[in-house]
């Protein structure tokens, strides 16, 4: 049901859950980078504090936080899940 | 026994406790600080157990043997051109998943692995139970739960480890099978490679990366990488391999 609804990691605000459908980046290395670190299709990602200045954001995924970039979490589409 | 030095690499993801099982087995203390970047080449020890000695090489944490930083490069560089005789892959209990990424990424280079679960302790506080033995089938090469911190599991990692440098383990290391396409451009490449490289280093993985257009590899196997250690004759091989 989900299709309509698909956006981007970097819209998410903080407190957000996040269920990844796809990873679609141009540079090879970047991509192999953010599977490497657990963004990984199906995979579910907490929206963690913001910095400062807006970037970089913190991800919880796989039981790790990782920060990243706009231009990184511009990459990760999937769409905003609820858990009631 | 013969005086024989066995090298031990340690090798995980970070915060996993490779420095605390390091300084367990050296009885070192270490910096077990705990920031980005803290191992950041790799620290050395040694340790005794039923008379051999082994030299404990601690390697930087990494999610990832695919040199996106220095900390990767080191790691990977060493399993490739130090060739360790065993390498242990710590991985954390409570976050599996995540860490066999790199353990699998390790058994595509080297056959003599343990995988050392970590932080058993607190998986048990979260109600995580770990089949080790199934891991281990899986996998094709042992499996050793452990708790560093509470010096827990220490000696079984060490009998494995014992076994395993003196050949008393055969190991039969999970193979990953990639897209046909993918799999026919290795069976191309898997000749040549062989020429060039002899059996010195794990053909199929170099394959894999040669189609992964992996340059910094090809950089690290066209110059002698950074002596790590042994500066005398670890390098010996690089000859042989100017011609890629």
């Amino acid at each position: 049901m989900a299709q309509g609804k698909r956006c981007r990691l970097s819209d998410m605000k903080p407190g957000d859950q996040f269920l990844i459908e796809k990873v679609d980046v141009p540079d090879p290395m970047l991509k192999r980078r953010l599977l490497d670190l657990g963004f990984v299709p199906g995979g579910e990602v907490e929206v963690g504090q913001r910095s400062p200045l807006g970037d970089p954001t913190a991800y919880r995924i796989c039981g790790t936080t990782i920060a990243l970039r706009k231009e990184e979490s511009d990459y990760i589409y999937g769409e905003k899940i609820h858990h009631d | 026994m013969t005086d024989m030095t066995y090298t031990i690499a340690l090798m995980g993801n970070p915060n996993t406790g490779k420095s605390t099982l390091f300084n367990v087995l050296t009885g070192l203390r270490q910096h077990t600080g705990n920031w980005p970047g803290k191992t950041v080449t790799h620290a050395e020890g040694e340790c005794r157990h039923r008379g051999t000695l082994y030299r404990i090489v601690d390697l930087p944490g990494t999610y990832s043997l695919y040199s996106n930083s220095a900390d990767e490069e080191v790691a990977r560089d060493f399993l490739l051109f130090q060739r360790p005789d065993v390498t242990v892959v710590v991985v954390d209990a409570t976050a599996l998943e995540r860490n066999l990424n790199l353990a699998l990424q390790v058994l595509e280079m080297t056959n003599r692995v343990i995988v050392a679960i970590n932080l058993m302790d607190e998986a048990k506080k979260k109600g995580i139970h770990i089949n080790t033995k199934k891991l281990a089938a899986k996998l094709g090469v042992p499996v050793v739960p452990i708790s560093a911190r509470n010096r827990e599991g220490i000696d079984a990692l060490l009998d494995t480890v014992d076994a395993m440098a003196h050949g008393r383990i055969n190991t039969n290391p999970l193979s990953i099978r990639y897209s046909p396409e993918i799999e026919r451009g290795i069976a191309k490449l898997l000749p040549f490679v062989k020429e060039v490289m002899g059996d010195t280093y794990p053909a199929r993985w170099i394959a894999l990366r040669l189609l992964d257009g992996d340059t910094s590899l090809l950089q690290a196997l066209k110059q002698p990488p950074q002596p790590l250690i042994k500066e005398g004759n670890a390098y010996a091989c690089c000859g042989s391999i100017k011609s890629i």
